[in-house]
């Protein structure tokens, strides 16, 4: 009676443990021969796949009118093909054709629409011509699918009517067409239509001819359930032909090339923006923000921001060429081994969401991603587990010893700085008194300790406001700022902290007290609340504690620092910028003094207020002028002014090493384009076999595991049936 | 039982519509439109005209309460509050400040989050109850001393201990399964290892402990010496005796949780790469998308409401003694 007790309650523990089994046997038949450990899906036979990581978040949009994000354009720019691109190669960073068969023609014109010559004073325009090349064509999708009477297959009358197709790869026909030049100029009238909200309509009004007036006249139009935007015209536009278009532009600005290296010039078949408009597509994320349709390298295959996107090769892409010619270094480094062959060398790259830097480092040195991340701004955590400071400065971390991991480092185009509110009573103004008190505080930030305490020595301490790879920017002595550093056995040398001491009693405070009042001198910081914690509070503190002035921190969120910002309701503010392009044009307007926010009562990027009449002269003269000796002498002379008046209390370039397997190739950095997963070339037989080498599951845990649960165990089933066997006065005892 | 549930429904109403207008103020009170426009827009050529733009674009350029340009029932249906937040009644999540459709997300994204939850709740109910039966058998033993330590130390760990070392451990040194990551499709089981033994072991301490107490309550009641006298076994006792009279609190605990398991958990689908609704709120929180932050607050809130129903329809299961009227 008793045994049958027992066994009646143990039974439902033994069906547990049959599953159990069950589990444990699925587990390993299911992992087989393969890693177990292996977060990929498996390719598909024979495809060059690459495998990479979105970091932290996905991409926000992907409508090429709307994406203005880094992390967005490393899709975007894969997808389609803007008119001008960046040489993969060469540094400085080159212009190069990329839908057009060569460089835009440029002709001058004046109010009356003559062509007149460069430099003629009376320039009131500039008109673009665009030759495209004819082998472009878009990539095979449903919005180009015509039924048997030429008309677009997937137009529906109602929601309901689509409701079936869910996804893109859902539609069962696609077609594909030319691309022509009406394209890039529907693509141009969406940036304008205030309905598609483009952050271009404002900044692009100003240049391009008749934009703002197309704005307004469309904001005043219906538009369901779909506008044509071909039934209207913008003035500074014309289509010439299939294969050639003219975009004229507002006075001179030879920046404007540029821009058309961006994705915001990227063409746009009506035929798939009215694809999109389809009645509940939306609805169901059926928009081109999350389906981009393009003639570029590559397709968007799949797309779940949450989780994965993947890529996959554009069978109607052009012929491309990998690059025969390089910066100086290159051929060395093997960069030039793929010259002359056809790109895209992948024909799958996928791209998975990860937002801690555990997963990102681990999965990296597992070999499951081939680099250790796409745009800027890695966390430092994965920096931290890559690198540690040897002997010979900055070194690979023992645990990558053996892999043959190679290292990409890259200077990002932009610069972080702390400036100074030049309208501030205490540190603004340009007596020579408040010059030296800036100076003292430049000499007092050891920027030095700053990048090697905080970024383990990844960043150039800037002693101008363009970044290496811009023209503009001088190395060596000629590029280093005499107010704060000497040059001392062919290097700069920061001022000694006696010399700022000195300068700040000649600018009134001696010992870091106002000569008149007595009280101490305190500075104020405006900072973003993300941005400062307490060991970098500290440090600042201790800095300028050595010239005896007293710091306070005024953090708060991105909102609040800009509104500071705006209303010059600040003192010392951090602030960063990364080009948009390669022009010394684009830092230098950072002080250009209109886009000072108290001058121009806007949003202007001049966060200081810097406002020099001989500085704001040379730049209006040096925007637009084109590159040569003349512009160079422009820009010096600037930065010399910048640095005369002590405009920031201390700047950095920042850097930073991405990492890359030994299968991938081809991985110089482009600070500015995105546009270079078709150069990159893997070799999957390496990743496989350097997977299955790196992990071996180690299964001794398991056992231990299973033989620990039994020692526990044991005792416990001994007790039990002690317990069991035992009298009631036992029991009770 | 009916009009017990019925009234309840009518109950959350109120309840639904100040948890809506309280997370609207909350959210309005630190986050303007103009700062939900320029965080959505970007820190580059963010033009006045551009931050109106956004704001008629995604229907945040009316007043907040009241219209007092509009007529009639305008000033009340063309606000902002109307608008965005008393139309999730009607189930109408609109779209994310990015444009994507919050319906479909959600509706994508529960699964994900259902599928590591489910099998962390079962399991981990199951091996509570399990291992705080078994200490209850060794009541005021050294075993059972020992065990409510190593429970006591177990709840006082962080939770981001027991994923970080579960990741370190079985995924990056001993590598049996993957660190993080999810695929919908016939492997999928095999990320939802790791999560859900750290969900499970990490759950062990808090969890054990709180049906110890409970069971320990009913192992000395008189029914369990009659058991025992009556020559039951020990596993009988606790099994067939104990465990379904200490179930009313122990539904109190854990049917509320029930339909809140769509939802999903922040740490755990963040750090393990789990595309859910958790790390969809998470995001969401972090780039400010008012939109899906209310949406979810919503649903958050429904589902509350609805676990707590039927905690009380459970307790009518568990105790036929008693009756909702």
């Amino acid at each position: 009676m008793k045994t049958n007790d027992i066994t009646q309650h143990v039974k439902p523990l033994r069906c547990f443990d049959w599953l159990l089994l069950a589990a444990v046997l699925m587990f390993l038949t299911a992992c087989g021969d393969a890693p177990w450990n292996n977060p990929q899906q498996p390719s598909p036979d024979g495809l060059a796949t690459y495998q990479s990581m979105i970091i932290s978040t996905p991409p926000k949009h992907l409508d090429p009118a709307i994406s203005y994000a880094s992390d967005e354009s490393l899709f975007t720019m894969q997808i389609y093909e803007p008119p001008l691109t960046y040489h993969f190669l060469k540094r400085p960073y080159e212009l190069i054709p990329g839908a057009l068969s060569s460089l835009p023609e440029v002709r001058y014109l004046n109010s009356s629409w003559k062509p007149v010559s460069e430099d003629d004073p009376s320039v009131a325009y500039t008109q673009y011509t665009l030759h495209l090349r004819d082998d472009l064509h878009y990539q095979p999708h449903p919005a180009f699918a015509l039924d048997a009477l030429g008309q677009p297959e997937y137009l529906f009358e109602t929601a309901a009517a689509g409701d079936r197709y869910r996804q893109i790869p859902d539609f069962p026909n696609t077609g594909d067409r030319p691309v022509v030049s009406n394209d890039y100029v529907y693509a141009i009238k969406r940036l304008a239509d205030p309905a598609v909200g483009s952050p271009m309509l404002g900044f692009m009004s100003q240049y391009i001819v008749g934009m703002e007036a197309f704005s307004e006249q469309l904001a005043t139009v219906p538009r369901e359930p779909w506008l044509d935007l071909d039934d209207y015209a913008m003035e500074g536009l014309e289509v010439v032909d299939e294969r050639t278009l003219k975009i004229t532009i507002i006075g001179r600005y030879p920046q404007f090339l540029f821009w058309l290296a961006m994705p915001f010039f990227s063409p746009i078949a009506p035929e798939v923006d009215r694809f999109y408009h389809n009645p509940g597509f939306v609805d169901r994320n059926l928009t081109l923000d999350w389906w981009p349709v393009g003639s570029g390298p590559f397709i968007m295959a799949s797309n779940d921001p949450n989780s994965e996107i993947v890529l996959e090769r554009n069978p109607n892409y052009r012929d491309d060429f990998f690059p025969s010619e390089g910066a100086p270094g290159d051929l060395e480094a093997g960069l030039l081994a793929d010259a002359g062959k056809p790109i895209p060398f992948l024909d799958r790259a996928v791209f998975r969401l990860e937002k801690e830097s555990l997963s990102q480092w681990t999965k990296f040195l597992q070999g499951y991603y081939d680099r250790s991340g796409e745009i800027h701004s890695q966390p430092a955590g994965l920096f931290d587990r890559a690198f540690q400071i040897g002997a010979n400065g900055v070194e690979l971390a023992p645990e990558l010893e053996g892999h043959n991991i190679t290292m990409s480092p890259d200077v990002q185009p932009a610069v972080y700085y702390y400036g100074f509110n030049m309208r501030d009573p205490v540190v603004g103004g340009y007596t020579e008194k408040k010059r030296k008190l800036r100076r003292a505080l430049q000499i007092a930030f050891q920027t030095e300790d700053y990048l090697n305490v905080f970024y383990m020595g990844n960043g150039i301490v800037a002693e101008n406001p363009i970044p290496p790879g811009i023209p503009g920017h001088l190395e060596g002595e000629a590029g280093m700022n005499p107010y704060v550093y000497d040059w001392v056995d062919g290097e700069p040398q920061r001022k000694p902290i006696e010399y700022a001491r000195q300068l700040l009693a000649e600018a009134g405070y001696p010992n870091g007290r106002d000569e008149l009042t007595g009280e101490p001198l305190k500075i104020f910081l405006d900072v973003q609340s993300q941005a400062i914690n307490n060991t970098l509070m500290s440090w600042i503190v201790r800095v300028f504690s050595h010239i005896g002035v007293q710091v306070e921190f005024r953090p708060a969120d991105f909102n609040r620092t800009r509104e500071k910002m705006l209303t010059g309701n600040t003192q010392i503010f951090s602030f960063g910028w990364l080009a948009d392009y390669p022009d010394p044009e684009n830092f230098l307007f950072l002080l250009y003094g209109p886009e000072g926010p108290l001058e121009c009562n806007c949003d202007g990027v001049n966060n200081g207020n810097y406002a020099n009449e001989e500085y704001d002269a040379l730049f209006r003269e040096m925007r637009i002028l084109p590159q040569g000796p003349q512009r160079d002498e422009l820009v010096a002379r600037m930065v010399e002014l910048l640095r005369y008046d002590a405009v920031w209390l201390f700047a950095y370039y920042p850097t930073e090493i991405f990492l890359n397997n030994s299968w991938v190739h081809n991985n110089k950095r482009h600070g500015i384009s995105r546009a270079t997963l078709k150069y990159v070339r893997v070799e999957p037989e390496e990743r496989a076999a350097m997977q299955h080498l790196r992990n071996q599951p180690i299964t001794g845990p398991l056992y231990g595991a299973a033989l620990i649960i039994g020692a526990l165990a044991l005792p416990a089933v001994l007790a039990y049936r002690r317990r069991q066997k035992a009298t009631a006065r036992h029991i009770q005892e | 039982m009916l009009i017990y549930i019925i009234r309840r429904l009518f109950y959350a109403i109120p309840i639904l519509l100040g948890v809506n207008l309280l997370t609207f103020t909350l959210f309005f009170v630190v986050n303007s439109p103009d700062d939900m426009a320029v965080s959505q827009l970007g820190a580059k050529y963010v033009t006045p005209e551009a931050v109106q733009l956004w704001k008629k674009k995604n229907g945040y350029d009316k007043p907040l309460f009241y219209n007092s340009d509009a007529a009639g029932s305008g000033t009340v249906t063309e606000t902002i509050f109307f608008s965005k937040s008393l139309r999730l009644f009607a189930f109408d999540f609109g779209r994310s400040e990015s444009g994507r459709d919050i319906t479909t997300d959600i509706s994508t994204r529960m699964w994900p989050s259902l599928a590591v939850a489910l099998p962390s709740f079962i399991v981990g109910i199951w091996v509570n109850i399990c291992v705080a039966l078994l200490v209850v058998m060794f009541h005021a033993t050294r075993l059972d001393r020992w065990i409510v330590f190593v429970f006591v130390a177990m709840m006082s760990i962080s939770y981001l201990f027991y994923i970080i070392g579960g990741q370190y451990l079985l995924a990056k040194t001993w590598k049996l399964v993957p660190i993080s990551g999810f695929h919908a499709d016939g492997q999928f089981w095999r990320f939802l290892i790791l999560p859900v033994l750290v969900g499970v072991v990490a759950g062990i301490g808090a969890g054990a402990r709180w049906y110890r107490t409970l069971f320990l309550e009913e192992a000395n009641q008189d029914y369990v010496r009659t058991a025992r006298a009556k020559g039951a076994s020990e596993i009988r006792i606790l099994f067939r005796h104990i465990l379904p009279n200490a179930l009313i609190p122990i539904l109190t605990g854990i049917v509320v949780l029930i339909p809140s398991l769509f939802m999903g958990g922040l740490l755990v689908e963040s750090f393990f790469g789990i595309p859910g609704l958790g790390s969809y709120m998470l995001d969401a929180i972090n780039s400010q998308d008012f939109a899906i932050v209310r949406s979810m607050v919503f649903i958050g809130s429904i589902l509350y409401i609805v676990g707590l129903i039927l905690t009380d329809i459970s307790y009518t299961w568990a105790d036929p003694r008693l009756r909702l009227d």
